[in-house]
C-alpha cells in the first residue's frame, strides 16, 4: 500500500502523528500518476512541481485533485475546451482558498465533459479518461477525471462539480462517494459557470467519512457568491459518529424504482440496498414524487439556456482562443467561438438561445422555471414524511465508449439525479456493490432537503456501514 | 403548442456560432428532437404556479458599496489574445473608421 492508495482520514492522522509529511503524498501520487494515467487518462496536466511546492509550504496538508473547471493561481483552468487552452488562472477559487485555509493543497487537474456538458467524459476535447474497473468503458460525466482518479486511487480525494448528476453519476460508475450539497452550500466564486441556478462544486471520495472532512472545508458563505447564505457549516465529520439508520424513514419514490429502461444489475443492487437498510432499522415509506417526468424536459430547457448566457463570455476578445481567420468583430466572434467550442457545447448554446429567443421564451423557459416549482413541491412535501430517498443513481454501470451516440439517450444518464439539482436538495452517491457478470461498480443514491447534510452523511455512513 | 421548427443556422448566428454545414446537417435534426423532447412540459398545467429562478431563494443580497482591491490589471491582461500597452486589442468596430 502506498500513501496515495489513503482516503483523507487516514492520511490526516498518519500527519498528525508524524509519520510522513505531505511532500512524502504527493511524491507518492506523483509516482502514481507517472505509473497509471498513460492508461487512465484522469488528470489532463499535473504541474509536479506546484504540488511539491505547495506541499513544502505546507507539510501538513493533504492533496485533492481538482476538477478542471476551478481556478487555481498559476494554473491551467481548460474546462477540457480547446477555447481555454493555454489559459493560466490568475486567481483562486473560494473553494480552493477553503482548502487551504482548512489543512488542503491542490494537486493536478482532472478531465472533464468539455464545459461540464457530458455524462461519459467522452466530450473533453482535450483526452480520453477510461474507467479504472473496465479500461473498455467511460468513467460517467461530466466529473469523469476526478471519479477515475478516486476509483483508480491516483488521488486520495478530489474535487468534481454537479449540474445535473456531474459527481453522482460518475462516482457511481467509478465507486467512489460523490456528495452533491445543496444549492448555494459551497461558493462557485471562481468556479467556470454552466448553469447558474444548479452548479454546485463537492467532494468525491474514497469513504463517506472523507466526504464529511472535505464538505466540512469547501461550505459556507462567501462574499463573492451571493447565492450563498450565512447558514452556519455544521462540524460534519464530528455529527457521523454512531451515525445509523435505526428510526430514519426512507421512502421509496415510485417514479424512480418503477420506471422502464433501468438495468437489471442495477435494480437488483438497489433492491438489496432498500433490504440491508430496512435490516439495518430504517422503516421504509413509498412516496411520490409526481413530476419526476418532467425533471428531464425542464432540466434541457433551464440548463442550455443558462449556459448559452454564461458561455457568452467567450467570444475571443479578453481572453481564450481567437481566430486567426478573423477580419472584423463579427467575424473574431463567429469563428472564435467555431473554431473554440466543440459539437456537444455547441447544441446546448443553440438550444439555450432558441428557447431564450423572442417569441419562445415563455412556453419554453418560462414555463420550465414553473414546472421546477412543481418539481421542488414533490420534493417539500415528501421531506415532510420522510428523512431520506432512496433511489438508484445511474440507469446503468458504465457503458463502452460510443457506444452511445444520440444526444437525448445520453441525457437520460441523469434522469434520477436532475430532479433533486432542480429542488436545490442535497444527495449523494455511494458505492453499493458490483454487476454480477461484468463486475462494475454500481451506486445507490440518498438525497434530502435542502441544508440537510448532516442527516444526508449520517444516513450515508450507516448505509456504507451495511455494506461491510 | 406546433410541431419543433427550430431554424438552426438563424439560431446558431444569433448566438455567434458559424457552423459548417456538416455541422448544420447534424444538428438539425437532433436539435428538433430535443425541442420535440422538451415539449412535454406543455402538458402541465401550471396556472398561479410561480416560476422558481434558483436552487435557493435568496433576494437582496447587499454588501457596503466601498473600494476595494481588484484583480490586478497586469494579471487581467495576462490571457488577452492580442493587447497594446494596458488594453485589449481587437478589429475596427466602426464602419468607415482608418484601421
Amino acid at each position: 500500500m502506498e500513501l496515495v492508495d489513503l482516503g483523507i482520514k487516514a492520511a490526516q492522522a498518519g500527519l498528525a502523528k508524524g509519520e510522513f509529511c505531505a511532500r512524502d503524498i504527493v511524491e507518492s501520487v506523483i509516482r502514481r500518476y507517472r505509473e497509471k494515467n498513460g492508461e487512465i487518462g484522469a488528470y489532463l496536466t499535473f504541474d509536479e512541481e506546484h504540488a511539491l511546492r505547495l506541499a513544502d509550504a505546507n507539510p501538513k496538508s493533504v492533496p485533492i485533485a481538482i476538477k478542471d473547471l476551478i481556478n487555481v493561481a498559476g494554473q491551467p483552468c481548460t474546462c477540457a475546451s480547446k477555447i481555454l487552452k493555454g489559459y493560466v488562472s490568475p486567481y483562486d477559487a473560494t473553494v480552493i482558498r477553503n482548502l487551504k485555509a482548512n489543512g488542503f493543497i491542490p494537486c493536478g487537474r482532472c478531465n472533464m465533459d468539455e464545459f461540464a456538458m457530458g455524462s461519459s467524459t467522452e466530450n473533453s476535447a482535450l483526452g480520453v479518461t477510461r474507467n479504472p474497473y473496465d479500461l473498455t468503458r467511460v468513467p460517467g460525466g461530466s466529473s469523469g477525471g476526478s471519479a477515475a482518479a478516486v476509483g483508480g486511487n491516483l488521488c486520495i480525494a478530489a474535487l468534481g462539480s454537479d449540474t445535473g448528476g456531474s459527481i453522482r453519476q460518475p462516482a457511481s460508475f467509478c465507486n467512489c462517494v460523490g456528495v452533491k450539497p445543496s444549492y448555494g452550500r459551497v461558493s462557485r466564486y471562481g468556479v467556470t459557470a454552466f448553469a447558474s441556478s444548479l452548479d454546485q462544486v463537492g467532494p468525491m471520495t474514497k469513504s463517506v467519512d472523507d466526504a464529511a472532512i472535505l464538505l466540512k472545508a469547501l461550505a459556507g458563505r462567501d462574499e463573492m457568491d451571493g447565492t450563498t447564505p450565512p447558514e452556519p457549516v455544521p462540524d460534519y465529520p464530528a455529527a457521523l459518529a454512531g451515525a445509523t439508520l435505526k428510526g430514519v424513514r426512507l421512502g421509496l419514490p415510485k417514479e424512480y424504482l418503477e420506471v422502464s429502461g433501468v438495468d437489471p444489475e442495477v435494480k437488483r443492487i438497489t433492491e438489496e440496498a432498500i433490504a440491508r437498510c430496512a435490516a439495518a432499522g430504517a422503516e421504509l415509506v413509498e412516496v411520490s414524487l409526481p413530476h419526476t417526468e418532467y425533471a428531464m424536459a425542464v432540466y434541457y430547457i433551464i440548463a442550455p439556456a443558462e449556459a448559452s448566457a454564461n458561455l457568452a463570455r467567450f467570444d475571443g476578445v479578453r481572453y481564450g482562443h481567437r481566430s486567426e481567420m478573423s477580419r472584423d468583430v463579427m467575424s473574431l466572434y463567429l469563428k472564435s467561438r467555431a473554431e473554440g467550442f466543440g459539437p456537444e457545447v455547441k447544441r446546448r448554446i443553440i438550444m439555450g438561445t432558441y428557447v431564450l429567443s423572442s417569441g419562445y421564451y415563455d412556453a419554453y423557459y418560462g414555463r420550465a422555471q414553473k414546472v421546477r416549482t412543481l418539481i421542488k413541491r414533490d420534493f417539500d412535501r415528501v421531506f415532510a414524511k420522510v428523512d431520506a430517498l432512496i433511489t438508484p443513481c445511474a440507469p446503468t454501470p458504465a457503458f463502452k465508449f460510443a457506444e452511445l451516440q444520440d444526444p437525448l439517450t445520453m441525457y437520460l444518464n441523469d434522469l434520477f439525479t436532475i430532479p433533486s439539482s432542480l429542488a436545490g436538495v442535497c444527495a449523494a452517491s455511494v458505492p453499493s456493490g458490483f454487476t454480477r457478470d461484468t463486475n462494475l461498480p454500481v451506486g445507490v443514491q440518498f438525497v434530502c432537503g435542502g441544508y440537510e447534510e448532516t442527516r444526508l452523511l449520517q444516513v450515508c455512513k450507516a448505509y456504507e456501514g451495511t455494506l461491510q | 403548442m406546433a410541431a419543433p421548427k427550430i431554424d438552426v443556422a438563424y439560431v446558431a448566428n444569433l448566438a455567434r456560432l458559424e457552423l459548417t454545414p456538416e455541422e448544420q446537417a447534424l444538428f438539425q435534426p437532433q436539435l428538433e428532437g430535443i425541442v420535440k423532447y422538451v415539449e412535454k412540459i406543455s402538458a402541465v398545467d401550471v396556472a398561479g404556479v410561480e416560476p422558481m429562478m434558483h436552487g435557493r431563494p435568496l433576494s437582496n443580497v447587499f454588501r457596503e458599496d466601498e473600494v476595494r482591491p481588484s484583480l490586478d490589471r497586469e494579471a487581467a491582461l495576462e490571457n488577452a489574445p492580442a493587447r497594446v500597452g494596458d488594453e485589449f486589442l481587437l478589429p475596427k468596430i466602426v464602419e468607415g473608421a482608418e484601421s
